[in-house]
């Protein structure tokens, strides 16, 4: 078979680099800007399994950069535009679509089937997931990120490596993805890129991949800074703490503690003359009794943290709001005077981080 | 010619009296530059990022701190030279 010549030329990649690709299982996590980048090359290069996993369906404002679809692939899903566009690139490739999205049920079954990850999601919250189910199952994942006009790569667990846990310790939610923040089709492509390269070179066994180096490209500068970072020995991710951290997400409330260390919306669903009065940056107001009608002010796609005067009020206020669609929803336990409690101690001490 | 000399003296004692940060997506955009310098006022990185914090009012973003190139899980106890550079990292989230 011709297709192959040109890279099979490379004395790294070669007939040996090539069957390793043919046999190779890739499961790219999110079809948008990254995973249209990223699939087309993984498919041309004959990597012979691709596993696609998203919910979405294609929309009017994802063409500009997620460049596998077309005007006619509008509210289609994009695991099945992809599939069939990438079928057409390289019918040899096998791909595998899961029109969901990734979560705890899912997540560990799904990874375990494939041998490599790559993370072309827009959260966060999944990249988390993502990380300790790889952890999980012993698979490394190739981590790609954007915002605006730079992009961050890495490589986490490989040959059990640092994770993205090592590098950004705990959950940092106030972040904004493409939707809120504008991208360019170019930076995506570009970043995707070399997401995609990681993936040949670590299936090839060529080169050194990003492990333990978090690549930052900015591309309105062309500049590029790679920074080292260690594996956080202390950091134990096995069943149990998947299962823990995950089951917990099931319950709808938190601890006072646990919503303050993350920068969640908070929601005070009590009336405005009710003490003690609560002030954070990340906090909103919006009364139990007009909620319904102030619903337009919340936005589905934020992780939102409800609380009232002792717990009982913010639990009707999620339901209300799960009712409506809204889907990343908790509620604090013990309400208003617990979390003044914490904020009171917390004021003496100034601290980072 | 000596009071060039003098000039260079001066931009050669501010130089090295100097520290660099670097600042990375978000941060980037609040801080309004990618790179500046900035006095050494303190030898210990946790004082200087402070400093950072306390300039730009960062404490809402969740960061991670380089000291030349090698990213460091905690700011207590470490030293800053001069001409070190600091990097200001936040995690990404688009895609």
């Amino acid at each position: 078979m011709n297709r192959y010549s040109r890279q099979k030329k490379l004395h790294q990649i070669g007939d040996a680099g090539q069957e390793k690709l043919k046999n190779a299982r890739v499961l790219v996590i999110g079809a948008g800007g990254l995973g249209c980048a990223v699939l087309p090359y993984l498919a041309s290069a004959g990597i012979g399994t691709l596993g696609i996993i998203d919910g979405d369906k294609v929309e009017e404002t994802n063409l500009h950069r997620q460049v596998l679809y077309t005007e006619r692939s509008l509210k289609a899903f994009k695991v099945e535009e992809a599939r069939d566009r990438l079928e057409a690139m390289n019918s040899s490739v096998e791909i595998e679509i899961y029109r969901e999205f990734l979560n705890d049920r899912n997540a560990y079954e799904i990874i375990s089937a494939y041998d490599l990850v790559v993370d072309a999601t827009d959260s966060i919250s999944i990249r988390y997931l993502i990380n300790d189910a790889c952890v999980i199952a012993g698979k490394a994942f190739v981590y790609a990120s954007v915002f605006k006009f730079e992009g961050q790569v890495s490589v986490f667990n490989y040959r059990n490596g640092p994770t993205y846990r090592c590098l950004f310790g705990g959950k940092g939610q106030a972040v904004q993805n493409c939707e809120e923040a504008g991208v360019m089709g170019t930076t995506v492509g570009l970043i995707g890129m070399l997401q995609a390269n990681e993936v040949i070179k670590i299936i090839t066994g060529t080169g050194e991949p990003l492990s333990g180096k978090l690549l930052v490209y900015d591309t309105l500068k062309n500049n590029q800074h790679i920074f080292s970072f260690k594996k956080n020995k202390q950091l134990k991710i096995d069943e149990e703490f998947f299962r823990d951290h995950y089951q917990k997400e099931d319950l709808p409330e938190i601890t006072p503690a646990e919503a303050l260390k993350s920068k969640h919306i908070l929601v005070d669903v009590r009336e405005l003359h009710e003490m003690p009065q609560i002030e954070l940056n990340n906090l909103v107001r919006l009364p139990l009794s007009e909620l319904e009608e102030n619903i337009h002010l919340l936005n589905k796609k934020d992780e939102i943290r409800l609380f009232c005067q002792s717990g009982i009020r913010s639990l009707k206020a999620l339901k209300i709001l799960k009712n409506k669609g809204f889907q990343n929803l908790k509620s604090i336990r013990g309400g208003a005077r617990e979390i003044s409690k914490i904020l009171n101690d917390e004021k003496e001490e100034e601290y980072i981080h | 010619m000596k009071k060039l000399k003098q000039v260079q003296l001066d931009d050669n004692q501010k130089k090295e009296n100097m520290i660099n940060i670097k600042y990375f997506g978000a941060i980037a955009e609040v801080t309004n530059c990618s790179s500046e310098n900035i006095k050494k006022s303190s030898s210990s990185l946790n004082d200087i990022i402070q400093e950072i914090y306390s300039k730009y009012d960062l404490k809402h973003i969740p960061l991670k701190f380089a000291l030349n190139q090698k990213i460091i899980e905690t700011t207590e106890g470490i030293d800053v030279n001069i001409n070190d550079e600091i990097a200001v990292l936040p995690p990404f989230a688009g895609g």
